[in-house]
């Protein structure tokens, strides 16, 4: 088997007397979409934080394509590959969408240390930016501020951003919350074409989305992984049909 | 995913508004003219005034260039032009004036003080930024006036204006102007530069929203620290003209309260424009210089006043400026 992307071993995070995730140990393959489902405030986004370094971890280990990365500052695990989105959609609100993905693909060329040039009229990195603002369906609304767009829209553009940084792995944390169904579902094509060519971690509440589109999925309860495995057994397993797949209504949204 | 796709012409700019192209242009012909107007009136104060007003300006774009462009509200600015002042004092209480020695000697010294406290102060952020860089100021103030062979509280006289090769240059009052307005020209224009650059850009962006560009992949407290020594190395140059226009050296260039007055230029003219921090320099010292000659309490209207545009208007004077230019418009469109 090839070595996964991620590996994670027994990692923990306690916030004051409360464990939030205890004991996760999963790895993703590359090329893999592993989805990771749990009720509210399981740990989904507090173990996204830790893997992106936005968060330290208590204990346990993470390796991203072989390396140590646990004690890594988030800028330098960006750098190496690996990208994320945010539950919370976070882009650049005073900057246009192409200047938003524009500054992605900077980060990713790497060479930031420009003091004179334009870099708003740079076609190196204006080109891949509308490419990948094409690929997202957000070509139109290029010059638009991103403080401007849809809630459906940033979370597009949060994608187009992380796709031009080439990662090895994206962390997508619910992608699709707070969309409208329409929008829901071209995220859902979006991210099929996407699938195999780098491996991604998706958090998300619908089960439509996850059933769709994961090769493995876990289930975080109270901070541990409950179960592991591809979807079909994780559909059939009474332990998550009960403890989690029993009221999907309240998570369909 | 690196492939150009298609013709990219279409890059879109971030346009600036026509005032923003215009009022840069006016504002610099303005002080270019001025020394023929007061030629004219035989107003040979007002050439002085100017100078004192350019060589603001130039600390305050400085002051723009951080907190208008990478939200770092820093309140010891003054501190980096007491640094160039003291540089040109220092060295010339043993008779070094060149510029040739004072200039780099003042720029690396203000640059290796921002670079050294910066490196402290940018790991903190918000309230407790504003307090260090504030107690790094105090901290230079404090050590200025301890400096008991260069005149310690009292200061020191600057007995000749630095020269260049050797010739006296900045003695000709109208030269000297136009030295100052070369320097404030080339440092808006190397600030204007900065900010449409791919280094600006990263500034501007972690303004807008740094855990994001963190988690891009840019390590923001470097680009930061690179920012406060190049707006470190500007107030130094302040303070090297500085030293020449007042022909004196002070503790009190670097007091707290020099740097409060910087922010607030850049609040009345306009956060985030640097033609704002030009347009607010002039703005402020005119004002003090006029409401003085109204009243010997002219500081108990000054206070207040500038109060009332810095919280009332947003936008500063070209705040105030846009919106009455929108106005109009809509009138003259209406017929
Ligand atoms: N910074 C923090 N300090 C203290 N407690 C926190 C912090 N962040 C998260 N928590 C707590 O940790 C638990 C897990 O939160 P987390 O956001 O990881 O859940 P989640 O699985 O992403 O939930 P959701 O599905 O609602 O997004 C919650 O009880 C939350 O209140
Ligand atoms: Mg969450």
């Amino acid at each position: 088997m090839a070595e996964p992307v991620l590996a994670l071993e027994g990692l923990r995070k306690q916030f004051g007397g409360l464990v939030v995730t205890d004991q996760v140990t999963l790895s993703v393959a590359p090329g893999e979409l592993h989805a990771v489902i749990g009720p509210n405030g399981a740990g989904k986004t507090t173990l996204i934080n830790q893997i992106s370094g936005v968060l330290p971890s208590d204990s346990g280990r993470i390796l991203f394509a072989g390396h140590d990365i646990t004690r890594l500052p988030p800028h330098e695990r960006a750098r190496r590959g690996l990208a994320r989105t945010f539950q919370i959609t976070s882009v650049l609100p005073a900057f246009s969408a192409l200047e938003n993905v524009a500054v992605a693909v900077q980060a990713h060329a790497g060479s930031s240390y420009r003091f004179v040039g334009d870099a708003a009229a740079e076609p190196a990195l204006n080109g891949p930016a509308l490419a990948a603002l094409e690929e997202v369906g957000l070509a139109e609304r290029a010059d638009v501020p991103a403080g401007h767009l849809s809630h459906g829209e940033k979370r597009a553009l949060e994608l187009a951003m992380a796709l031009v940084t080439e990662p090895k792995l994206l962390l997508l944390d619910e992608p699709m919350a707070g969309t409208g169904r329409e929008e829901t579902a071209r995220l859902i094509a979006v991210l099929r074409r996407l699938k195999g060519r780098f491996a991604m971690m998706l958090v998300e509440h619908d089960m439509t989305a996850v059933f769709a589109l994961a090769d493995h999925i876990s289930v975080l309860i109270y901070g541990r992984i409950l179960l592991s495995g591809k979807p079909d057994e994780v559909r059939e397993d009474p332990q998550v049909v009960a403890a989690y797949l029993g009221d999907e209504i309240e998570f369909e949204r | 995913m690196t492939q150009a796709v298609g013709p990219v012409e279409a890059a879109p700019r971030t346009r600036r508004s026509r005032a923003a192209v215009a009022l840069p242009l006016v504002l610099f012909a303005a002080l270019a003219l001025l020394p023929l107007v007061t030629a004219a009136l035989s107003a040979g104060y007002m050439l002085d005034l100017f100078v004192r007003v350019m060589i603001f300006a130039i600390a305050a774009l400085s002051v723009d260039l951080l907190i208008g462009y990478a939200a770092l509200v820093t309140f010891g600015q003054a501190a980096f032009v007491g640094l160039g002042a003291y540089a040109v004092g220092m060295l010339g209480a043993h008779e070094i004036t060149d510029l040739t020695i004072a200039l780099p000697v003042a720029l690396l010294a203000s640059g290796l003080f921002a670079l050294v406290t910066g490196l402290v102060c940018l790991r903190t952020k918000g309230v407790y930024f504003i307090m260090i860089t504030l107690a790094f100021g105090q901290m230079a103030f404090f050590t200025a006036s301890s400096l008991a062979p260069y005149g310690g509280d009292d200061g020191l006289t600057v007995h000749e204006r630095s020269t260049l090769f050797g010739v006296a240059v900045l003695d000709r009052p109208v030269v000297f102007y136009y030295v100052v307005l070369a320097a404030l020209l080339a440092v808006y224009l190397t600030c204007r530069t900065l900010i449409a650059s791919r280094f600006g850009r990263v500034l501007r962006g972690a303004k807008d929203n740094a855990l994001r560009m963190t988690t891009l992949g840019f390590q923001v407290y470097r680009f930061q620290l690179v920012a406060y020594v190049i707006a470190g190395m500007i107030a130094g140059l302040a303070g090297v003209l500085l030293a020449n226009a007042t022909e004196f050296v002070s503790p009190a260039y670097m007091s707290w309260q020099r740097s409060g007055e910087l922010i607030i230029m850049v609040l009345l003219g306009g956060l985030g424009t640097l033609h704002g921090a030009v347009l607010g320099a002039i703005a402020f010292l005119l004002l003090e210089e006029w409401l003085a000659t109204l009243t010997e309490h002219w500081k108990m209207i000054f206070g207040p006043l500038l109060v009332l545009v810095v919280v009332f208007v947003r936008g500063g004077l070209i705040g105030i400026g846009t919106a009455l230019a929108g106005a109009v418009s809509r009138r003259l469109r209406r017929g």
